[in-house]
């Protein structure tokens, strides 16, 4: 069985393409729609910022088993700019794209677990990680 | 490519939209202009756009339904969203997305009666 997969973001249409891995992903572990759509949503706001960031990056869907649960790890990883100052992308309302994006917060209450690691010229990687309830 | 259009039919003064699939940004451009350029041409005076096949929107998605509707405004239009579903307005609101002043119905049916008493109250 596959269980890592990911979409290479390049442009927008890789955008739906990994929204489109991440609701299949969601439905094949078996959560119900509106984890699904928790996720697909999380994912499209993770690629969109690739793209409008960093312009190339990668999202990787994970399944996770721990043995009592299982749930799906998304990563989004790019070799952009990184983030100058991840506390304030972290308060709600902070963008720099005029409104493009829901920012980082809302991703965040959509998964059980969210970590944002980046360094200046470096690129951003952040982990989310939802677990079947 | 995915590159349909998003069909949109008028009855007297009103015009009905059923978005169908999943909206990638250069439909819902394209749906954008495609909307204002029926309205100029109709001089339609209502729009229900209807999401009931849609089973996400992320923040752009409700960007372009936001601005959708104020253009509609200008456009001596009001707009009213129908058929949302349970999942999509959970994610909405979680992701801290407000579609403030937005007309909503649960159908298409109740969104007609909706743009009728708006339009004539």
């Amino acid at each position: 069985m596959n269980e890592r997969s990911s979409v290479s973001i390049y442009t927008e249409w890789d955008v739906v393409a990994a929204r489109q891995l991440g609701r299949d992903e969601a439905k094949a572990v078996g959560f119900g729609t509106v984890d699904q759509a928790r996720i697909t949503t999380a994912i499209s706001e993770l690629a969109r910022n690739i793209y409008l960031y960093a312009g190339t990056g990668e999202i990787e869907i994970e399944r996770l088993h721990d043995g009592k649960r299982t749930g799906l790890k998304i990563i989004a990883s790019d070799d952009g700019p990184g983030i100058q100052d991840v506390r304030r992308v972290m308060e709600d309302g902070f963008t720099t794209s005029g409104g493009l994006g829901a920012g980082m917060p809302g991703v965040q209450r959509l998964v059980d677990e969210f970590k944002i690691e980046t360094e200046i010229g470096k690129g951003t990687k952040i982990t989310a990680v939802k677990w079947l309830r | 490519m995915m590159n349909a259009r998003i069909p949109i039919l008028k009855l007297y003064d009103t015009l009905i939209v059923s978005i169908q699939w999943e909206l990638d940004d250069r439909t819902a451009i394209q749906f954008q202009e495609d909307l204002m350029a029926k309205l100029h041409e109709t001089s339609a005076t209502g729009v229900v756009i209807d999401l009931t096949s849609i089973d996400f929107i992320d923040s752009f998605i409700a960007k372009v339904l936001g601005d959708v509707i104020q253009m509609s405004r200008l456009m001596g239009a009001q707009v009213v969203i129908t058929g949302i579903q349970p999942a999509v307005a959970i994610t909405l609101i979680e992701l801290g997305i407000r579609l403030e002043q937005v007309l909503t119905a649960l159908d298409l049916e109740n969104g007609l009666e909706k743009l009728h008493e708006e339009l004539e109250g």
